[in-house]
């Protein structure tokens, strides 16, 4: 029972860290990027390719993953998604349907379609179990939710307390009158941009060994992203945190205890949600 | 008064062109009758792609799991077929009538809310359809799909033959019908008030056109139109599977409609046509990896504007 939950919530912060940067873009700009999920798929490869290939250590190799992940988010953001900003949200959908086919095709040209596995350190093999086993912690679980943990106080310190964070949040309210105060938008926009892919790729690289990693990953796990975001809303940071961490729980417990209805219940329960309050779960207010 | 009626009335007549085109589309079969299978697919997909139309192109409600519709249909006509009543004109009628009844049960989701819960609940409707359909295997075949449907003639006179002809009149006819139909409603009042939620809901609502009552009319118009394609195509290939419910089917079927327009009724058949024949030519080329290019065109077209697409004359032109 504890152990469910422990592994929901890792699976959740998981989740949570893959799916902040689409929600800061989709709040920021108006943006739906269906994509998202191929730069944690190119963190994913970065860290498999690093350490088969390169002979790389796990650690450093996750740093690259988010370097890459963020660069390509920068790359891409400069050349193609900034002209998509003022389009209809149908144009966008498609562009981003569109850039993630290239991508899956892509990985599956260049690395091939086979689940990649990933060597742990031994460092972080292993389990601990608590309380005559009512809680058993795996030490990369533990891992993962003390890494994202701190994350997630990180980009709440940065959005809360820095000047960068106080343009982005002014941004995000109102991009017009932010832009009339002299703030530039773009910029703010392209370094969030870059800071969302990162640790999209980042959260691909640590969630490889848990979630998989094969070339359909960003179509498998978008629905994933999305639900965090459309059930936590895009106006704060706690709203999609809580609900990447329901989200874990409900599909940890739900495939444990009634495996033969698999990811129907979380599916059903965003719909009902959604029904119930469209613009989220934790949205202020409504707009 | 006049003249806006004449002039509303003016775009309804049909063209000589569309006469020509759907003389040519019903004697095709007998024109190419080793393609017979590939012009029914190829019909049934435009049937889907202008129910899409009904509800992206003339409400403007951004959809991403119409495939959802098409699934329901399409497993309400194999199952129907295999324990009611072979009879396919019966059976055709069920699904329709069930999936309309699923998309009146859908609708309220599709009322509220921003862009993105749109898409999330019509994508989440057909994920859960398809979770039903993969995890209940005794009824539905699970993953290895529903076999064993065994079709009876059409109106007890035409049996479906292997070559397709059978299927693909039976397609191209129930088409041609649906097609009428709709070009009837779009150009009635009901289709202009359509038009003016999805250019203004604020508007719209304001002139005292009823928007929700309308819009769950429409959509569950929409899911009875997709569900009765997804029924043809159970019926003409005697099989349904789980892909019906994919995402790659309802994003496809996205793309038909942007290449061939929304908002028009030719739209639907002109985009699956040549996504069909663009689908068949480069998986000639690279069978596996055809995803790439479809993507690349997808992101090219998004960047240049796609309603540059179908007006050349434009192509020289910054937007």
């Amino acid at each position: 029972m504890l152990t469910l939950l422990f592994d929901g919530v890792a699976y959740g912060m998981l989740l949570f860290v893959l799916a902040i940067g689409l929600s800061i873009t989709l709040g920021l700009m108006n943006f739906i990027n269906l994509a998202h999920g191929a730069f944690a798929m190119a963190g994913g490869y970065t860290l498999v390719l690093l350490m088969q290939k390169a002979g790389w250590p796990f650690l450093p190799s996750v740093l690259m993953a988010f370097a890459v992940s963020a660069l390509l988010g920068l790359l891409l953001e400069v050349t193609l998604y900034r002209r998509m900003y003022q389009k209809p949200h149908l144009d966008q959908v498609l562009f981003s349907i569109g850039l993630t086919f290239m991508a899956v095709a892509a990985v599956d040209y260049f690395v091939g379609s086979t689940q990649q596995l990933v060597q742990l350190p031994e460092f972080l093999k292993g389990r601990t179990e608590l309380w005559d086993g009512a809680l058993g912690m795996g030490h990369y679980r533990l891992a993962i939710i003390l890494v994202c943990a701190l994350l997630a106080m990180g980009l709440q310190w940065l959005l809360v307390h820095t000047r960068f964070g106080a343009q982005l949040r002014a941004s995000v309210d109102d991009r017009r009158v932010a832009a009339g105060m002299g703030i530039n938008v773009n910029t703010i926009f392209m370094a969030t941009f870059a800071v969302g892919s990162g640790l999209a790729g980042l959260g691909g690289a640590l969630g490889a060994e848990v979630l998989g990693l094969d070339p359909i990953f960003p179509l498998k796990f978008m629905i994933y992203f999305l639900i965090v975001v459309a059930v936590g809303g895009t106006s704060s940071l706690t709203g999609p945190l809580l609900a990447a961490l329901l989200l874990g729980i409900a599909d940890v417990a739900g495939k444990y205890y009634v495996p033969k209805l698999g990811a129907f219940i979380v599916y059903t329960l965003m719909v009902l949600i959604l029904m119930w309050r469209p613009q989220g779960l934790f949205s202020r207010g409504n707009t | 008064m006049s003249a806006v009626s004449d002039s509303l009335r003016s775009r309804a007549g049909a063209r000589w062109w569309e006469f020509a085109i759907w003389l040519l589309l019903l004697v095709l079969p007998l024109l190419l009758p080793k393609h017979s299978l590939l012009i029914s697919e190829i019909t049934i997909i435009a049937l889907f792609a202008m129910s899409l139309d009904l509800v992206l192109g003339y409400s403007g409600i951004v959809s991403l799991g119409h495939a959802a519709f098409f699934g329901a249909g399409a497993y309400t006509a194999a199952l129907f077929a295999k324990h009611i009543n072979p009879d396919p004109l019966t059976g055709l009628v069920f699904a329709t009538a069930l999936t309309a009844v699923l998309g009146l049960v859908c609708s309220p989701g599709i009322l509220r809310g921003s862009d993105l819960t749109r898409l999330m609940v019509t994508l989440g409707i057909a994920l859960i359809l398809q979770e039903l359909a993969n995890k209940m295997d005794q009824i539905t075949g699970g993953a290895d799909g529903l076999q064993g449907v065994v079709m009876g003639p059409v109106l007890g006179y035409f049996e479906f033959d292997l070559m397709g002809q059978t299927a693909a009149w039976y397609a191209l006819a129930i088409t041609l019908l649906v097609f009428l139909m709709l070009r009837k409603l779009v150009h009635s009042p009901f289709g202009f008030s359509l038009k003016a939620i999805r250019d203004n809901r604020l508007r719209a609502q304001a002139i005292g056109i009823p928007v929700h009552a309308r819009l769950i009319t429409v959509y569950t118009l929409a899911a009875a139109i997709a569900g009765l394609a997804g029924g043809m195509q159970a019926q003409t290939t005697s099989f349904a599977s789980l892909d019906v419910f994919g995402f790659d089917r309802s994003a496809d079927v996205l793309l038909m409609l942007v290449i061939g327009g929304t908002g028009w009724l030719w739209g639907g058949i002109i985009g699956a046509v040549v996504f069909k024949t663009l689908h068949s030519m480069v998986s000639a080329l690279t069978p596996q990896y055809w995803t790439f290019w479809i993507g690349l065109f997808l992101v090219l077209l998004m960047l240049v504007g796609r309603e540059k697409l179908l007006r050349p004359w434009t192509w020289g032109r910054r937007s």
